[in-house]
């Protein structure tokens, strides 16, 4: 709690929209009106593998306010074969009604234009589709090694150091452990939404994503456009996770729109969320850790499995979260893939680090418990120098005084370690613990920031706020590099026009966008004269990171973070309630304290959903999900979210020009293993297998 | 969305002449039920008839010292009444622990008993069911169930029915009053919902056309000690894996009367009728309980996945009737 330095950054300053947002003022994508707008609907496939035989589209055409439909026979022609603003190439998912093969359960087949949303809802529903089936297979298991293969995702696919077999046999404990998390999906409170229409010779897109430079360059490529001639913006989005990115709407919006020469609208369902968003893959993990007698790790190995769809290969790169955690003499990890008749899943808050640190620090726990030494210490015993794989210096590390300052806070010193022995009542009490990291990069932008003849400051930096506070950090951040109060800074955001500019994904966009925009911030005040006119178009300063992001030094640069979680189970009925939960975190320099609470927290809190509740499940007959919905799809309630408190310790890195490393995702890393060691703390078994369910504690039995 | 009709009525009679049979026709209480179900297609009536309106919102003592509950009183008021909550607690907790303080203020008591089932399967159109689509097949069955019907379920359908306030009504030996065009009539709730067996979409006894007007509890003292407990897979807002309403009277050490409900493992709200005989004049203890739940699931049918359900009821009705002998003891 020491954030507070002179000036903006470090005090807490609610959001600079949040007046819009909560009295209905601000717009999101789907409610943005346009004159002579169209509907479309899309028509999802209701078996997971074959191939279109027909499509009724006579009947469909002569119902009221239908204007047409658009299929693989009629559809304008795009181009998937391009590599994008992320330096990969597209899901070949989002080049919709390209050919006559259904790849999943939910597969785009059809878009229904109308006059009105209602009547193209029915017609979408009116037409009739037959494929001819093929048998499909959406059987994911661990049994799916076999078939399986390493992918080099955002991380190296296999990254192996020193004799992991000789080191294991040597080793005094061995702890050697399956783990398993679900299906998840991100379900962002507001569903995907695009605009689409053509004027004045450019595609304008009015859209809900996580990143417009991103999203236009995409379509750009997709529709072989110029790319000055594509505009994509996204004021207001309501959430996105990593689901937010090229979607099936975006694409369908732009091709109606382009045939029909007309504003074209498409919303996904919450329903169709469930087929066309991108999800987290279930997966399949073990770890297995070799250490002397008192805890000290001379083997690690975490290998993970997940499913991909049979059309591209994303890889969930679970083992990867292990890398830069715990010193071993052997290192071994390893994130695979095997390709099923899926959706193709995609980046969900924290890919890899989230389901990989419920596998390694639940396996740690083991550990701590088979070697009879505190959790905490186990972590002290093997913290790494340096890099375990990499040998590389960390920018900052201070993974053990987040410990430190949890267990005082949290009362961790008073626990008794032995599972089973508390009581309140019908529940059985449990404490736990787990670690926390998540990389802290930053890619490119290119702000420009205007002096204002009236004594202002415009800053524009092509960011997006999906829900973050990202706008109002950068307001702060502005505000201090121009060395003026926050109020004369305005901040506009989420328009292609800006600039090309990071996504908000991978912890990095704020990092990202505050480097840049300091750099032109401070340049701008160093050229304007105390004293001086500015002129009425104002005074301009723009800035590029690339070449200081690619002259920083190489280092292990991540955030880390300590997990405490107490609950409560009744063994006679399976329930698991979280108690109380604190997370401490170490994450850089913290712009905006309010905002970093609320992120901190709300991934903390999706932590414990992901330990007790989410849930995605695939039936295998008909490759579909089952209870697409969220009264089917358990995220936690109210109810299940006690006093949760989140909280940092200084973390700084004199050598790093920003300092600040984000904190979108490391709120949920380790929260589901700081919440199972607790389940296992209070009952005395391990549930190695997510969510803890009530039917699945109550067979696995305990100390009733 | 298909196009409909919406008409709303302000007498009994003129509902059901509004409706007057017509298949296509729905009554719409709260809508908390119909109109999700209308988004997603399952329903697709022609035809609204609103029965907000309807005069039968009151909550009245009946002449033997029972209590009449018109239909169209909203869940919220159910659970507030005073009456309700003196002598009959297990209903308002039951009412209370079921949807959001939103969807209670919506929902109506004739809606509630009359909601279909939340099973996955039925909800989604795309999907086999014999509930939703007679004669297409459960994918229940070989597919997703843990959170199916472990009682009186068949091949043809293992849904359960949702309601939290039917399991309590069950155990009280409530009486479902209708109007139809020939006039007035009554069923138990014990008759009120049809067995599975090879015909689950057809799910209750109401004559075709019949608008529920009310809802009788006869005078049951034991209700007065009576507790509901439902277990689920969240802490709120989720329908119940487990759920048991239980009443309890013990003298001297003795079960007097005793009523048992379970929600959540059957197509209909469970009376427990084995488990209360097997109780009645035993020792209010815990082995007695067991054994009574033991008689009560002998008839329990799990399917691979929902076996756990015999256990949780069994522990539900140890926990519930030693709580209430305990208090009882008191």
């Amino acid at each position: 709690m020491t954030t507070a330095t002179k000036g903006s950054v470090g005090t807490s300053h609610t959001r600079v929209e949040g007046r819009d947002k909560v009295t209905g003022a601000a717009r999101y994508a789907a409610e943005i009106p346009f004159a002579e707008l169209a509907h479309g609907w899309l028509v999802l496939s209701t078996v997971a593998r074959g191939r279109i035989r027909a499509l009724d589209t006579e009947a469909v055409l002569r119902m009221p306010g239908v204007l047409t439909v658009l299929h693989h026979h009629n559809a304008p022609r795009v181009d998937n074969d391009y590599v994008g603003l992320l330096g990969v190439p597209p899901d070949p998912s989002v080049a919709l009604f390209q050919h006559d093969r259904v790849i999943h359960m939910g597969w785009p087949v059809a878009l229904v234009v109308a006059e009105t949303s209602e009547q193209a809802r029915e017609a979408a529903e009116a037409l009739v589709v037959t494929y001819d089936q093929e048998p499909h297979d959406v059987a994911f298991s661990a049994e799916r090694q076999t078939e399986a293969y390493p992918v080099d995702g955002h991380a190296p696919g296999v990254v192996e150091k020193g004799d992991l077999e000789a080191q294991l046999a040597s080793s005094a404990v061995v702890v050697d452990a399956e783990y398993t998390t679900p299906e998840e999906h991100h379900n962002p409170m507001e569903p995907h939404a695009a605009t689409a229409l053509w004027e004045g010779g450019r595609l304008e897109v009015v859209d809900s994503n996580q990143g417009t430079s991103w999203v236009a360059g995409e379509l750009a490529n997709l529709f072989s456009l110029d790319p000055a001639s594509v505009r994509v913006r996204s004021e207001h989005v309501g959430g996105g996770f990593g689901s937010k990115g090229v979607r099936a709407h975006q694409v369908a919006a732009v091709m109606a729109a382009t045939v029909l020469q007309r504003p074209v609208r498409v919303v996904m369902t919450r329903r169709q969320m469930f087929s066309l968003a991108g999800y987290r893959s279930p997966t399949a993990q073990r770890v297995r850790l070799g250490a002397d007698a008192d805890g000290r790790l001379r083997a690690l190995e975490h290998q993970s499995l997940n499913m991909t769809s049979s059309v591209h290969e994303f890889v969930e790169p679970s083992a990867a979260a292990s890398r830069a955690m715990y010193d071993a003499d052997a290192h071994h990890t390893a994130s695979r893939i095997v390709r099923l008749d899926v959706p193709t899943p995609t980046w969900m808050r924290a890919p890899g680090e989230a389901p990989g640190s419920f596998a390694l620090e639940a396996a740690l726990d083991e550990l701590a418990e088979r070697c009879g030494i505190d959790p905490i210490e186990l972590r002290v015993l093997n913290e790494p120098a340096v890099g375990p794989v990499s040998g590389l210096p960390f920018s900052s590390r201070n993974l053990i005084a987040c410990f430190r300052e949890g267990a005082r806070r949290f009362g961790w010193a008073d626990r008794d370690p032995r599972p089973g022995v508390r009581r309140d009542g019908r529940w059985l009490l449990g404490t736990g613990t787990a670690a926390a990291s998540f990389p802290a990069g930053a890619m490119p932008s290119t702000p420009a920031v205007t002096a204002e003849a009236d004594g202002t400051f415009t800053v524009g930096v092509n960011a997006a706020d999906i829900g973050t506070g990202a706008r109002t950090a950068l307001a702060l951040v502005a505000a201090d590099a121009l060395g003026v109060p926050t109020d004369r800074v305005r901040v506009r955001i989420a328009d292609s026009d800006l600039g090309p500019a990071m996504i908000a994904g991978g912890s990095m966009g704020t990092r990202s966008w505050a480097w840049a925009v300091t750099t032109a911030a401070e340049e701008l005040r160093q050229s304007l004269a105390p004293g001086a006119d500015i002129p009425p178009e104002g005074i301009t300063v723009r800035s590029n990171t690339a070449e200081a992001i690619g002259a920083l030094a190489q280092k292990e640069r991540h955030s880390f973070g300590a997990q405490f979680a107490e609950v409560a189970v009744d063994p006679a009925t399976g329930e698991v309630r979280v108690r109380r939960m604190l997370g401490i975190f170490a994450a850089g320099r913290i712009v905006n304290p309010l905002t970093a609470r609320n992120q901190l927290v709300g991934g903390m809190i999706w932590g414990i959903s992901m330990a007790l509740h989410e849930e995605a499940v695939r039936d295998r007959s008909t490759g579909g999900l089952y209870g697409a919905d969220l009264a089917g799809y358990h995220v936690a309630a109210h109810a299940d979210i006690p006093h949760i408190e989140a909280d940092w310790v200084d973390d700084p890195d004199p050598d790093d020009p920003v300092g600040i490393k984000g904190i979108g995702e490391i709120g949920i890393v380790g929260a589901a293993a700081a919440v199972a060691n607790a389940v296992w703390h209070a009952t005395g078994v391990r549930h190695r297998h997510l969510p803890i369910r009530p039917d699945r504690v109550l067979m696995a039995g305990g100390d009733a | 969305m298909r196009e409909f009709g919406y008409q709303r009525a302000y007498d009994v009679s003129g509902a059901v002449a509004l409706l007057d049979g017509d298949g296509e026709a729905r009554f719409l209480g709260g809508g908390t039920n119909l109109v999700d179900l209308m988004k997603t297609g399952v329903e697709r009536p022609a035809l609204l008839v609103d029965v907000r309106e309807l005069p039968l919102n009151r909550i009245e003592p009946t002449a033997d010292g029972g209590l009449r509950i018109g239909a169209t009183v909203t869940n919220s008021d159910l659970a507030a009444h005073p009456e309700v909550r003196l002598r009959y607690p297990a209903l308002a907790q039951a009412v209370l622990a079921g949807a959001s303080g939103q969807l209670r203020n919506m929902a109506t008591v004739g809606g509630n008993l009359l909601q279909r089932t939340r099973c996955g399967y039925f909800a989604d159109v795309s999907s086999a069911c014999n509930k939703r689509n007679p004669g297409s097949g459960c994918p229940a069955v070989t597919g997703e169930h843990h959170n199916h019907a472990v009682l009186g379920a068949s091949d043809h359908c293992v849904a359960t029915h949702p309601s939290d306030m039917g399991v309590a009504l069950a155990a009280f030996d409530a009486v479902v009053s209708y109007e139809t065009a020939d006039g007035p009539g009554e069923l138990p709730l014990a008759d009120f919902y049809l067995p599975v067996g090879e015909t689950p979409h057809l799910e209750t006894a109401l004559p075709p056309g019949a608008l529920i007007t009310g809802v009788t509890l006869p005078p049951t003292p034991v209700a007065a000690n009576s507790r509901y407990r439902k277990v689920r897979e969240r802490a709120s807002y989720a329908f119940a894996i487990g759920s048991i309403a239980a009443a309890l009277d013990v003298e001297d050490g003795v079960v007097r009367d005793v009523r048992l409900a379970f929600g959540a493992v059957a197509s209909r709200p469970w009376r427990a009728r084995t488990a209360e005989r097997a109780l009645l004049g035993t020792r209010a203890d815990a082995e007695n309980f067991a054994a009574a739940a033991d008689a009560e699931l002998a008839d329990a049918k799990p399917l691979p996945h929902n076996g756990y359900k015999v256990t949780l009821m069994r522990n539900l009705v140890v926990a519930c009737l030693s709580e209430l002998a305990e208090e009882a003891a008191r």
